[in-house]
C-alpha cells in the first residue's frame, strides 16, 4: 500500500469515526435509564445537571479568564425562582425554565459590570460576597422562600403516553437541556464572540486594538455563564423537588469551581468530567473514610491536580496523543524498508514550523 | 491623513511626551526614531487610544481620533503591531488572524449561540479572508499551529497578518525587526515594502534599526525625551547634529 493510499484510508476512517461515535454515545445515553436502577439514574441526572452549570462556568473561567466564586448563588437563584413559581403560582414546570434563565441572565449582567473594573482575585471576592450573603437572605424572606425550612414542590410528571417512570422522565428532560447547553456553548466558542473572549483572556490590549469591545464581551460572558447556572438550578428544583438555603451554601460555589478545574478548564469535555467528579467523588470519599470525608475529597483533588495539571480532560487528550504516537511509531518501524519520508506517513499533515530564513513568497515584490 | 499636534502626556512627574507634533501624508511611510524612553511607544498608545494625552489633538482623516473609544480605532482602518509581539499565544495562527478581522463581522451572542445560517456564512467569509492573508505571508503551513512555540521570525509575520486582517489604511509598526537576525531584517523589509504597495498602506514605523528605517521611510521624525528634535527626509535627519547627539551623547 502506498503512503498516499494509507493516508486516504486513515482520513476515511476518521470521517466515519466521528458520526459513529456520536451515534453510539447518543444510543447509550438514551438506553441508560432503562438499564440502571432508579438511584443510579438519579445520580446520572445530577451529573448532567452539574454539567450544565459547569459548561456555563467554563465559558466564563476557562475561556473568558475571569473567576467566579458565586456560581452556587446563581444556581440557587435559578432553583428558588422555579420553586417559588411552582409553590405560589400554578405555572407548570416548563414556564419556570425560561424565567429562571432570564432572571439569572439579568443578574449576571449586573455582576458583569463590576467584572469590567475588577480582575482576578478582586472579582472572585465580589462574587464570593454574593455567595455568602444569599443563603441568609433566603432565610430572612420566609413568607416567599419558606425560610430555613425551604420549599417542597411537585416534580414534573411523565406524560402517560411515554410510559416512563418519574426518574426516567427527569433524566430525559435533563439530558435534553444539557445537550442543548453544550451545543450552545460550543456554537458560541466557534464563532466571532468565542474568539473575542479567548483573545481577551490571552491579551486584553491586543484584543482591544483589533476592535474587540472589552466591556461588552466581559459583561455578556458573565451574563451567559450565570444564565446556565440558573438553568441548572431550575433543573435541580425539578429533580429534587425541594429547596432550602442550606443546599446552596458557599461550599457549593467552591465545589463547582473545583470540579471545573479538575475536569479541565477551557476544554469541551471538561464540564462533563468535572460534573462526574462533583457528583461521585464526595460519595466515594464518604465510603473510604466515613469519619473525615472532607480530607479524602481534598486529597483526591490534590492527587488529580498533581497527576493531571490540565484536568481530567487534559489527561484524556494526552493519553490519546500518546496512543496515536505509539501507533505511528509502530507503523513507521514496520514499513521501514520502503523509502519514504516520515512526514508523509503521519495521517493528517503536521504543520511544520517555517525555518527562520525562509523567504516569504510575496508577489509584486 | 494623520495630524498629531502638541501631544503632551505625563505619567506622574514624568513627561513622556512634550508637545509632539507631526503630520503623515497619505501613502507615505514615516519613521519614528529616538533613544529608548523617548516616548515612541507612548505616542503609539495615544494613536490607538490606549492612553489619552493630557494635551494636544490627533486628527485622522478629518476626524478627532481622541474622541473615539479604544475598540473603535480598528473600525476606522488603523492597525498596529506590538513591540514584543502581542499575539494570542494559545490560539492558532489562523484564529489569531481571524481575531484581526473581528470588526469586519457582526455576529452577536444570540445569533452565535443559535448558529444561524448568517453566522455560518460570516465564519466562512472571515475564514477565507484569513486564509488568503496566510497564503500571502507564507503562513499557510502553520495555520493550525498555536502561536506559542513558533519561531520568532514566523511570529512577526503572524502579527503582520493579523494587523492586515483589520484591513487598515494606516498601519503602525512598533519595532517590526527588533530581534531578527541581519538576513531576516532584509527579508522582512522586502515583505513590508511589498505589503505596503499591495494594500495601499500608510505606515508609521518605530524602529532602532537605522538601515531598515532609512531604506523604508520617506520621512523620519526623531524624538528625544518626549520632544521632536528632527523631522525631515531620512538623509537629512541622519546628519542632524541634534539627532547624532541624542544617540551618541554630546562630546565631552
Amino acid at each position: 500500500m502506498s503512503t498516499g493510499e494509507l493516508t486516504m484510508h486513515a482520513s476515511r476512517t476518521a470521517r466515519w469515526a466521528r458520526p459513529l461515535a456520536a451515534l453510539v454515545i447518543t444510543a447509550a445515553l438514551i438506553a441508560t435509564p432503562y438499564y440502571f436502577a432508579p438511584f443510579r439514574v438519579f445520580q446520572l441526572t445530577m451529573v448532567l445537571l452539574y454539567a450544565v452549570v459547569l459548561a456555563g462556568l467554563n465559558l466564563l473561567v476557562g475561556y473568558g479568564g475571569q473567576i467566579s466564586l458565586g456560581h452556587g448563588a446563581f444556581f440557587a437563584v435559578g432553583a428558588y425562582t422555579a420553586a417559588v413559581m411552582l409553590d405560589r403560582f400554578t405555572t407548570g414546570h416548563l414556564a419556570t425554565l425560561p424565567v429562571a434563565a432570564a432572571g439569572c441572565f439579568l443578574l449576571g449582567l449586573g455582576f458583569g459590570v463590576p467584572a469590567l473594573r475588577l480582575r482576578g482575585l478582586y472579582l472572585a471576592l465580589v462574587t464570593l460576597a454574593f455567595a455568602v450573603f444569599l443563603p441568609p437572605l433566603l432565610k430572612r424572606f420566609e413568607h416567599v422562600t419558606g425560610g430555613s425550612m425551604g420549599l417542597t414542590v411537585p416534580k414534573p410528571q411523565p406524560p402517560s403516553w411515554t410510559g416512563l417512570a418519574e426518574d426516567q422522565w427527569l433524566y430525559f428532560l435533563t439530558l435534553t437541556v444539557a445537550a442543548v447547553t453544550l451545543l450552545v456553548v460550543r456554537n458560541l466558542l466557534r464563532s466571532r464572540v468565542g474568539r473575542a473572549l479567548l483573545a481577551i483572556r490571552e491579551n486584553e490590549s491586543a484584543a482591544e486594538v483589533m476592535g474587540v469591545r472589552l466591556s461588552f464581551h466581559k459583561a455578556l460572558a458573565f451574563a451567559w455563564s450565570a444564565m446556565f447556572a440558573g438553568v441548572a438550578g431550575c433543573l435541580y428544583t425539578w429533580v429534587i423537588g425541594f429547596v432550602s438555603p442550606d443546599s446552596f451554601s458557599l461550599n457549593l460555589s467552591i465545589t463547582l469551581l473545583a470540579g471545573l478545574v479538575v475536569g479541565g478548564l477551557a476544554s469541551v469535555y471538561g464540564p462533563l468530567l468535572g460534573a462526574a467528579f462533583v457528583m461521585y467523588v464526595p460519595n466515594l470519599a464518604q465510603d473510604i473514610s466515613p469519619a473525615a470525608p472532607g480530607v479524602v475529597f481534598g486529597l483526591l483533588i490534590i492527587a488529580v491536580m498533581y497527576l493531571a495539571p490540565t484536568g481530567l480532560a487534559g489527561l484524556a487528550a494526552r493519553a490519546r496523543q500518546g496512543v496515536r504516537r505509539c501507533v505511528e511509531h509502530l507503523r513507521h518501524t514496520r514499513r521501514r524498508p520502503e523509502p519514504a519520508s516520515p512526514a508523509e506517513q503521519t495521517g493528517p499533515p503536521q504543520p511544520e514550523p517555517q525555518p527562520l530564513t525562509a523567504p516569504p513568497t510575496i508577489g509584486k515584490g | 491623513m494623520l495630524t498629531v499636534d502638541g501631544i503632551t502626556m505625563r505619567f506622574g512627574g514624568i513627561t513622556a511626551l512634550d508637545g509632539v507634533g507631526f503630520a503623515v501624508e497619505q501613502g507615505t511611510a514615516v519613521g519614528l526614531i529616538g533613544p529608548n524612553g523617548a516616548g515612541k511607544t507612548t505616542l503609539f498608545n495615544c494613536l490607538t487610544r490606549r492612553c489619552t494625552p493630557d494635551e494636544g489633538t490627533v486628527c485622522y482623516e478629518g476626524e478627532d481620533l481622541l474622541s473615539l473609544p479604544p475598540h473603535a480605532v480598528a473600525g476606522h482602518g488603523i492597525a498596529r503591531t506590538f513591540q514584543n509581539l502581542g499575539l494570542f499565544q494559545h490560539l492558532t495562527v489562523r484564529e489569531n488572524v481571524m481575531v484581526g478581522a473581528h470588526h469586519r463581522g457582526r455576529t452577536g451572542y444570540l445569533t452565535a449561540a443559535l448558529r444561524l445560517p448568517r453566522v455560518r456564512r460570516e465564519e466562512a467569509r472571515l475564514r477565507s479572508l484569513a486564509e488568503e492573508l496566510l497564503r500571502r505571508l507564507d503562513l499557510a503551513d502553520v495555520a493550525d499551529h498555536p502561536a506559542s512555540g513558533l519561531p520568532f521570525g514566523t511570529l512577526k509575520r503572524v502579527e503582520l497578518a493579523r494587523a492586515l486582517a483589520v484591513e487598515p489604511r494606516l498601519l503602525l509598526l512598533d519595532e517590526p525587526v527588533n530581534g531578527l537576525s541581519h538576513g531576516e531584517v532584509e527579508v522582512f523589509a522586502d515583505l513590508i515594502r511589498a505589503v505596503r504597495e499591495d494594500f495601499d498602506l500608510t505606515l508609521v514605523v518605530v524602529e532602532h534599526h537605522m538601515g531598515f528605517v532609512m531604506g523604508l521611510c520617506d520621512r523620519v521624525v526623531c524624538l528625544d525625551f518626549g520632544r521632536t528634535i528632527a523631522d525631515g527626509p531620512p538623509e537629512q535627519v541622519q546628519r542632524d547634529p541634534a539627532v547624532i547627539e541624542a544617540y551618541l551623547g554630546a562630546a565631552a
